[in-house]
């Protein structure tokens, strides 16, 4: 962490007068004292205390603190929270949408797990400071297409280098095959249906065998030809990485519990949008469940109107361990929003909180440093006027890895702008 | 010949009947009602007659008609989208920049799903247009969330101004310049569409009226698109028009001036921050989304602040939803409006009532809560622009179209009974896509 800092600094002192300021002011490092505002533990309620950043940490919270030379923060009347952790985006890896040379999600086949996300962040996207003026400051950023995309990478909102941001986390994603009809336009016969997902089965065997003996002969200390695919299953294999199972339709969920179980990996399920019917199989076996959107349309014709907004608290209140993600690229700034909704529709707000904060970093396996306000954790937080959930709501400080970061982006300055234009009209 | 008579009446009164929507009465009793023209009143009651509001006030006491106590809820107009292509299963008639005789009306679907979860989302009244493929694209029709009715006719709503969907940019210079190598490749050839168009309609005028007076022998040739460009040109015919950047806004304004059209409601209209001034001058209307932007290029350079930066200028502005998901939950996409602006709660909840329905020329139906209007209202459990409100009932004319209350999970109205395997929607990768393009996304590019 220090070795970070001090990248930081010597960027910060060599990067040209002329980058300065061409997207976002910089960030601002220093050692900060939340005085007097609430601070937000979950479990363990609201309480006053005072908050100091130093190092990029909370380095300590206490009732008075004192320091002499740190930049004093007043919140009183104010609210301090963890930072929100998106566990499920592309942030980073699309600009515009339609220009798919800009798209750097998806790449071309069906078992490209050596794919990595992280390679293809661009730690300048305009999109990550429209994020995270809105309190979101950690994202998991994950790779789509066929079976195997690639690798996901949590990273913090903040710094030059995709190897900076990175927050110590990877997941590979698994497209767990859904059988049935997957819309309107898809015309295929049942029976076309059915034979198409068992071609996807003995594909899949293949592969995961495949991947298997390589670790084998890997294991015995031998050295197999190159085979990036299969190298890239390994960690998983060994559990060192857990595998990111996206599975959304209730049959296909079932049989994807069956399925990881057999495995000897750790999975995650994520999607999961028909997970409230079958959320006591995913608590019996304790799989954790990243869901999301929740601002998403039911995904049948004959579902009643609410099921996507109270997925993730029907699935919570069976014993799931739930996060939320938005599955967005350039709106992640509506985490707040998603998590908002799930407590309107059922979920109690203490746990829509905790499934954008600590819930993620704890099935991340990086909750001794994210997730939650507690000395030590690294200091991604921000300071609010009321419930972050409200779009009234005024975030009014926001810091990742201990930096101020200033609360703007494009989109505020586009504001500043052209709130009293001038010239206005016909030049006046 | 009496007899023919007779029959003759009887179809006249048979079709007045059929056309006759359902309307109620009812009495809501003691609510928080957000009238948006004449601010909040609180522990109030508001009676709905023959689907008119009837009365506004305090202890109104009726005598059997259906009363629900709204104590401690919220009571407002109901929600109006500017921008919707629900209800219709025809979008898009992509075969000519010009298309301008084809009309959704004729493609009206009341089976459509959607229109019960727009309900539970508290809309009632939504714009459904056609389609951004072409520069001039098909008419559109105002419709009523009438859900249950099985009768298309009694989908519209009856009276409402009639509007036509232009487009600009990306989206008709990709469907005939890229894929048809025709005009408009260009934003310029854009705006001569809309010359050419509005040139030859005027010979068109020009033409039968020198046959209506006598000048001319022969009757010009009957042609139904140039009648629908005319009647843009006389006023008759209004235009919604598919929008991003801020110079093709500026474009059409001034063609507009050259063919002495007054009236246009800009759509989207990302970049119409950046000329409010020139907007507000002209009198142009903008529908906007709350936050979309980057799903292209011509979005990139966009603002979620676009709703206070207009609303700030004077320019009638609202928010639409141009998609099945974001039409349930307006008044949440309203409400970014305070995140990204800091608008009043009485500017925020005019952006989806009173000015959408300006915009669709019904205000004087709709939009508000007052004496006379139509008695479409929904009732929330908490302010319509928190996070955690949730939509209880629903009103259109009076009649009760969503209860939460009375809500089983399955809402259709048709079932197909060969369907043996029923679609399952994966969860879209990404649906930030403005969906005007419906219809040929899905058939034509993504394929």
């Amino acid at each position: 962490m220090n070795k970070l800092i001090l990248i930081f600094a010597i960027l910060a002192f060599v990067l040209p007068s002329g980058l300065y300021g061409q997207q976002i002011n910089k960030a601002e490092a220093g050692i900060f004292l939340l005085k007097g505002g609430e601070l937000e533990l979950m479990d363990d309620g609201r309480i006053k205390a005072d908050l100091l950043i130093q190092d990029g940490l909370i380095k300590e919270i206490a009732e008075n603190i004192d320091h002499p030379t740190a930049q004093r923060i007043d919140c009183n009347g104010l609210i301090v929270f963890p930072g929100m952790i998106d566990s499920g985006t592309r942030l980073g890896l699309g600009e515009v949408g339609s220009i798919s040379l800009t798209q750097d999600h998806n790449e071309i086949g069906t078992y490209t797990p050596q794919m990595q996300a992280l390679t293809a962040v661009n730690p300048n996207s305009v999109s990550i400071p429209v994020t995270r003026v809105n309190g979101v400051t950690s994202v998991l950023t994950v790779p789509s297409g066929d079976r195997f995309p690639g690798t996901a990478a949590m990273i913090d909102l903040l710094g030059y280098t995709p190897n900076q941001m990175y927050s110590g986390f990877k997941g590979l994603v698994f497209n767990f095959p859904s059988a049935g009809r997957r819309g309107w336009w898809d015309s295929r016969s049942e029976d076309e249906i059915k034979k198409a997902e068992k071609k996807q089965w003995d594909e899949i065997k293949d592969f995961w065998d495949k991947a298997k003996l390589y670790n084998k002969i890997i294991a015995g200390g031998k050295k197999p030809d190159y085979n990036p695919q299969l190298q890239a299953m390994v960690p998983v294999l060994n559990k060192e990485m857990p595998l990111l199972i996206e599975v959304n339709e209730r049959k296909a969920i079932l049989s994807a519990i069956k399925w990881g179980s057999e495995q000897e990996i750790d999975y995650i399920l994520t999607g999961v949008s028909e997970g409230y019917l079958v959320a006591d199989s995913l608590a019996k076996y304790d799989v954790p469940v990243i869901t999301g959107p929740v601002l998403n349309n039911p995904s049948r014709n004959s579902d009643h109107y609410d099921v996507a907004y109270s997925n993730a608290g029907k699935m919570q209140k069976a014993g799931v361990r739930v996060a939320i993600r938005t599955n967005e690229t350039e709106n992640v700034r509506n985490l707040p929003f998603n998590a908002g909704f799930a407590a309107a529709y059922g979920m109690e707000w203490k746990e829509a909180f905790k499934a954008v904060t600590i819930m993620p970093a704890q099935i991340f396996g990086v909750d001794d440093k994210y997730g939650s306000l507690e000395r030590n954790k690294i200091a991604n937080l921000f300071v609010a006027d009321g419930d972050p959930f409200e779009p009234k709501t005024d975030i009014k400080y926001l810091f990742i890895r201990g930096y101020n970061i200033p609360l703007e982006s494009r989109h505020s300055y586009l504001y500043d702008e052209f709130l009293e234009r001038e010239p206005g009209l016909d030049g006046n | 010949m009496k007899t023919l008579h007779i029959y003759f009446f009887v179809f006249f009164v048979f079709g007045l009947i059929s056309a006759q929507s359902e309307t109620g009465d009812v009495l809501i009793k003691n609510g928080t009602l957000i009238t948006i023209t004449d601010g909040v009143k609180e522990n109030t009651d508001l009676l709905i007659k023959n689907g008119k509001i009837d009365k506004i006030g305090k202890n109104i006491s009726t005598g059997d008609v259906k009363t629900i106590d709204a104590t401690g809820m919220y009571v407002m107009p109901g929600i109006i989208d500017a921008h919707s292509h629900i209800a219709i299963d025809a979008v898009n008639e992509g075969t000519n920049p010009n298309t301008a005789e084809v009309w959704v009306g004729d493609a009206l679907d009341p089976y459509d799903i959607n229109i019960y979860r727009a309900l539970a989302g508290g809309v009632t009244i939504s714009h459904a247009m056609h389609g951004s493929a072409n520069a001039i694209g098909g008419q559109c029709e105002t419709i009523k969330h009438r859900w249950g009715v099985m009768n298309p006719e009694e989908m519209r709503m009856e009276g409402a101004v009639r509007t036509i969907k232009f487009a600009l940019g990306e989206n008709p210079m990709r469907v005939h310049g890229e894929g048809g190598r025709i005009m408009p490749a260009t934003r310029m050839g854009v705006e001569q569409v809309f010359r050419n168009a509005f040139s030859e309609a005027q010979e068109y005028m020009k033409a039968w009226e020198d046959y209506d007076n006598g000048k001319s022998d022969m009757a010009p040739e009957y042609n139904i698109r140039m009648e629908a460009v005319s009647d843009i040109l006389k006023g008759d015919l209004m235009i919604h028009c598919h929008s991003y950047r801020a110079d093709e806004i500026l474009m059409l304004m001034n063609v507009l001036r050259d063919f002495g059209v007054e009236k246009i409601c800009f759509q989207h209209v990302n970049e119409g921050f950046k000329v409010a001034p020139e907007l507000a001058e002209f009198g142009a209307y903008a529908s906007v989304f709350s936050d979309w932007w980057a799903y292209k290029f011509e979005v990139y350079y966009s603002t979620a602040y676009n709703a206070a930066i207009l609303t700030k200028n004077g320019v009638i502005t609202s928010i639409n939803s141009d998609s099945r998901e974001l039409i349930r939950h307006l008044y949440h996409e309203a409400a970014k409006s305070q995140r990204y602006g800091g608008l009043t709660d009485n500017e925020a909840l005019r952006l989806i009532t009173l000015n959408p329905a300006i915009q669709l020329g019904i205000d004087d139906r709709v939009g508000s809560l007052e004496k006379g209007k139509d008695g479409d209202v929904v009732i929330f459990d908490k302010h319509p622009l928190s996070v955690y409100a949730i939509p209880q009932m629903t009103f259109v004319d009076g009649v009760v179209r969503f209860d939460i209350n009375s809500d089983p999970a399955d809402m259709r109205i048709e079932v197909d009974p060969n369907e043996t395997m029923p679609a399952f929607m994966e969860a879209v990768d990404h649906e930030h896509d403005d969906s005007c393009l419906q219809g040929l996304n899905e058939l034509l590019f993504d394929k």
